[in-house]
């Protein structure tokens, strides 16, 4: 059974900006908890999702490692480099000024740009999925990419343990309560510094997951995190600052209209896209799931 | 500080101190001093201009914005496009782009300062966004990526040419950025300005005395942009030239870093921070484009973790110190 042309384009258009939001999302999360918990402007986040990339990329190339391994490693890998950034960097200006963490966190971009070009060269790294990705599928309705589909499966199963960890483990609740009240939380014995730490690299390795998933949607370059930035805060805002659930709904919009423009009226670029998310501020300005 | 010492001590506030000469007199001795490097001056005073209208935001209305450079750039596709489509006298090209710069100020303002903290930084983004993907697509106006090229621009007052040496452009930029430096210091000395400075810093306060809030914010977000359209304009003159990342991300974060070197909110950090940053990039950038940013995004760590308040704030610092002492 195959269907009719615009059903099958209303159909691709959801697929791809299916698999668009899920990274999007990934890469997200973290983000909305560090500014919602922590009170911490992070414009470094996208860094971390660059670096996932390029740790993916290089043990693939250089380590011959299959591509499972490697996705394992390269969040691993990105969760522990947070943390002494998070130490070291982020810890003392948490809840602080605004204008401190802007330009901090710009610093960390601007570094971050010259130090992937200095390891990794200039040029864009491809993502060469295993054999068992590549080429196409017949999922019923129509042929899908392989790779896509798998990564609407990861993140649907990524976002359901997720979801499921924040309401029903132990280390969920503290979250909640920290971003609910973090004076409060802190005045019941939660050891808040130890909980920054612990979500703030769990939030970096889902990024790095999220940009080693996603390197044939965002491009791995060493311009990564200063071009995709826009992308990641748009999810936050539109989101809601601290939620969990909200950038998931936020990551949906915006990735099946940039899609949907693509496709549609390329001639407008992001246009459209920009002009969702300012729609959106105005009628909440705190976002889909934030609070007032 | 009680009446009359008070009252004295706002009358002394904006009269001028003599150092308040120093930039200019460096700037005219410079012009003499280093022939060879009158063109990189001019770009210098033009982007001085850019930091003052930062500041202006920033500094005094205390919001921090990531989309300053949609109204530099603003400003700079005015006056080329005016300069391509046969009209290139420079003055109505400067007020032009100044004019179209505040309209997107004011209109971008209305919409987008109602909100506040995070949510009013990713609007400042967006809608420099918005207009850096507006002016790439409609590249049969703009050039696109290629930039805006084919400028021809008349001579100032039908009298003095832009020559090759740069001589004219510098002057230009000098008389233009002095003139509006008097008119930002008058603003910020003056009522107005410092209803400002009691906004960014005990917002609930100025409300609750009655400071219409929304509407001076609004306004000074509409004169910042203005300046910048102006400092756009002036750069799209001098080197003939305007390429989209004048509306790019970048630019709105090295203003901000110039901005933080110098000192923010104290009205001569651009002096400071915009010479030191642009003659050091000028030194290793041509060395080593890519890695000069990494060593500028040190330095911006650093300043942040060390020495908040930049070039100035440190002298304020000496200062008392010195003072203390004795």
């Amino acid at each position: 059974m195959h269907l009719s042309d615009t059903a099958s384009a209303i159909v691709s258009i959801g697929f791809h900006g299916l698999a668009f939001a899920m990274v999007l999302y990934l890469i997200s999360v973290g983000l909305s908890v560090t500014m919602g918990m922590m009170g911490f402007v992070n414009l470094a986040h996208g860094v971390f999702a660059m670096l996932g990339g390029y740790v993916l990329t290089s043990l693939m190339k250089d380590q011959g490692m299959p591509f499972p391994w490697a996705l394992v490693g390269a969040t691993l890998a990105v969760a522990a480099a947070s943390i002494p950034v998070e130490r070291l960097l982020y810890r003392r200006f948490y809840g602080g000024d605004e204008l401190d963490q802007v330009l901090l966190t710009i610093g960390l971009d601007f570094m971050s740009v010259a130090a992937a070009t200095y390891i990794w060269g200039p040029l864009q790294q491809p993502l060469q999925p295993p054999a068992w990705l590549s080429g196409p599928i017949d999922l019923g309705l129509q042929h899908f990419p392989a790779y896509r589909s798998f990564l609407i499966l990861c993140g649907a199963v990524l976002v359901t343990a997720l979801w499921l960890s924040v309401e029903r483990t132990r280390f969920g609740a503290r979250v909640r309560a920290a971003v609910d009240n973090l004076r409060m939380a802190q005045s019941v014995g939660i050891d808040t510094s130890r909980l920054f730490m612990a979500t703030f690299a769990l939030g970096s390795g889902l990024a790095g997951l999220g940009g080693a998933l996603g390197a044939d949607l965002l491009a791995v370059n060493p311009g990564y995190a200063l071009q995709n930035l826009v992308y990641f805060l748009i999810v936050v805002a539109v989101g809601g600052l601290g939620s969990i659930r909200g950038p998931f709904f936020a990551a949906l919009l915006l990735g099946i209209t940039d899609t949907a423009s693509k496709y549609l009226a390329p001639e407008f670029g992001a246009f459209f896209i920009y002009a969702l998310t300012l729609a959106v501020l105005l009628w909440r300005p705190n976002g889909l799931f934030g609070r007032a | 500080m009680l009446g009359p010492e008070a009252v004295g001590s706002f009358a002394r506030r904006h009269r001028y101190h003599p150092l308040e000469a120093l930039p200019w007199l460096v700037a005219v001795a410079a012009y003499f001093a280093f022939p060879t490097y009158v063109p990189l001056g001019a770009q210098i005073l033009a982007t001085i201009l850019f930091a003052l209208s930062a500041d202006l935001v920033l500094g005094y209305a205390g919001i921090v914005t990531l989309g300053q450079a949609a109204f530099f750039g603003a400003g700079a596709y005015t006056a080329g496009l005016l300069a391509t489509h046969g009209w290139g006298e420079p003055i109505t090209g400067l007020l032009a782009g100044a004019a179209v710069a505040a309209l997107i100020g004011l209109l971008s303002g209305l919409v987008i300062l109602r909100t506040t903290g995070l949510t009013l930084l990713m609007l400042t983004l967006v809608v420099a966004s918005m207009l850096y993907e507006a002016v790439n697509k409609a590249s049969w106006l703009t050039g696109g990526d290629d930039g805006l090229q084919g400028m021809e621009v008349w001579p100032i007052f039908g009298r003095f040419r832009f020559d090759l040496f740069g001589n004219t452009a510098y002057l230009y930029c000098l008389i233009v950025l002095f003139l509006c430096w008097l008119a930002v210091r008058r603003l910020v000395h003056s009522p107005f300005g410092r209803s400002l400075v009691g906004i960014r810093e005990n917002v609930r306060r100025m409300h609750a005395i009655g400071a219409p809030v929304g509407g001076r914010r609004l306004v000074v977000y509409t004169i910042s942009a203005a300046l910048a359209g102006i400092s756009g304009a002036l750069i799209a003159q001098t080197t003939q030239f305007v390429a989209l990342s004048f509306l790019g991300l970048d630019r709105s974060g090295t203003v901000l870093i110039m901005l933080i070197i110098g000192g923010v909110g104290r009205l001569y950090g651009a002096f400071i921070g915009v010479p030191l940053y642009m003659i050091a990039q000028d030194r290793f950038s041509t060395i080593d484009p890519v890695y000069w940013f990494f060593w500028i995004g040190l330095l911006m760590v650093l300043l942040v973790v060390f020495a908040r308040g930049g070039v100035l704030g440190l002298a304020e610092r000496l200062q008392s110190r010195v003072r203390s002492r004795r």
